[in-house]
């Protein structure tokens, strides 16, 4: 048996087996740290920053879902400032694009959305960026609504590392950056995707949606991708 | 003791959020017999008046006039409630914001518009109708809002509690118990 190593989540000590994540370990001992692009099964890229963490005897604050544990490491998972930051982020992500719930298929079940309101965000303070975005429909059954997408990855991974076709990409940088089907080919006809709509169940919010629903109707299977992996980890 | 007085409006939006107002159903008794509402679509007063206690505003601040009503009752009132998504995020009067207006007008009114034989030709009308600001911003980008209800509408139960409070002379902790957007 792998040897333990002893962390402090918030003051309570915890066993944790070396190479877990802060993260991990947090959501193993009923912790909750808020995050948006990690998910289960796939692996970390810490982009959404909202799983930022207080490590004792770094200055600067750490992504959970990337930082792995180590013995003694000493973690505080809520505070005010954590929580100050973590609602600019949310704020930077509503800022970014036009995410308009009350027109969105998945208003009430939006991940983002969620968070907003745990965080008591009745509103943003950052002037909206308002920008010009496509709607992709070329695909028969699904949609990918780049006003709603926030950059999370996680179709990118889901595609790449569950379904093994890798269809997804993120092109450009910084608040150019765009999730691109093959090499900029409309969805419809990128031939390398299965159509199997993992990416879909993936997407945390309204970004990436199965076609015929209206505003509030479409709940997704978040557990779909996680379940997946961890049957392949048994066989 | 003086009643409060509530002004309500609506720039660009669709008028939900007032049917919400409307839909607290019997609870607007309660409110009316500690307010008057002084101003708004329901009353008679053209003019936003002087000394108002609470402003509703529904809707996103879209037009020559939106800003000019709210910049007015923004002066006029002590406490600006930005009532719904249009007026907390801009919500669908926005989704026109990556269009530049003049496109808009002719997309809408010159190519959108069907010829009828004996009728002017379709134009962009400038009679009468308040010219449109650059993009619909929500209402807190033109004026200092007190207070944001989201929500589209937001619920007959928090416009009544958020009214409530304010009539209590305590700020209204909406906290968790919206939905955002």
């Amino acid at each position: 048996m792998t040897e333990k190593v002893k962390v402090r989540i918030d003051g309570e000590v915890i066993a944790a087996t070396p190479g877990q994540t802060i993260l991990e370990v947090a959501r193993a001992n009923g912790k909750y740290i808020p995050a948006l692009c990690y998910m289960e099964g796939l692996s970390a890229v810490g982009a959404c920053r909202l799983c930022m963490v207080e490590v004792s005897g770094n200055a600067r604050l750490l992504p959970a879902c990337t930082t792995p544990v180590q013995e003694g490491l000493a973690v505080t998972t809520i505070s005010p400032q954590l929580h100050s930051y973590r609602k600019i982020a949310l704020e930077l992500l509503f800022a970014e694009r036009n995410h308009t719930c009350a027109v969105c298929v998945s208003s009430g079940h939006c991940e983002l959305q969620a968070l907003a309101q745990d965080h008591g965000i009745t509103y943003i303070r950052y002037p909206y960026n308002f920008p010009k975005l496509a709607v992709d429909t070329t695909h028969p059954r699904y949609v990918l609504d780049h006003n709603r997408c926030i950059l999370c990855s996680r179709c990118v991974r889901t595609c790449a590392e569950i379904e093994g076709a890798h269809v997804w990409d993120i092109a450009g940088r910084g608040i150019g950056s765009r999730l691109v089907s093959e090499l900029q080919r409309p969805w419809g006809e990128a031939t390398s995707c299965t159509s199997c709509g993992k990416c879909v169940q993936a997407c945390p919010t309204g970004a990436m949606a199965e076609k015929g629903w209206g505003a509030e109707e479409m709940t997704k299977q978040r557990t779909v991708v996680s379940r997946l992996s961890t049957m392949r980890e048994g066989a | 003791m003086d009643k409060v007085k509530i002004g309500t409006c609506w720039l660009d939006g669709c008028s939900g959020c007032h049917m919400s107002l409307l839909d607290i159903d019997e609870g607007i008794v309660a409110v009316l017999k500690k307010a008057d509402i002084v101003f708004g679509p329901l009353v008679d007063a053209q003019e936003w008046p002087e000394g108002v206690d609470v402003a509703l505003i529904e809707g996103a601040v879209s037009s020559q006039d939106d800003l000019k009503l709210a910049l007015a009752a923004r002066s006029r009132s002590k406490v600006v409630v930005a009532l719904g998504d249009c007026a907390v995020t801009g919500n669908v009067p926005s989704m026109r914001n990556g269009i530049p207006v003049r496109k808009l007008l002719e997309r809408v009114y010159v190519e959108g518009a069907t010829e009828r034989p004996g009728t002017d030709r379709p134009g962009v009308p400038t009679d009468g109708v308040p010219a449109l600001l650059k993009q619909a911003e929500p209402l807190h980008s033109a004026i200092k809002v007190d207070i944001h209800v989201p929500g589209c509408p937001p619920k007959p139960d928090a416009i009544l509690f958020v009214v409530g409070e304010l009539l209590e002379g305590r700020e209204p902790d909406l906290g968790s118990k919206l939905r955002f957007g």
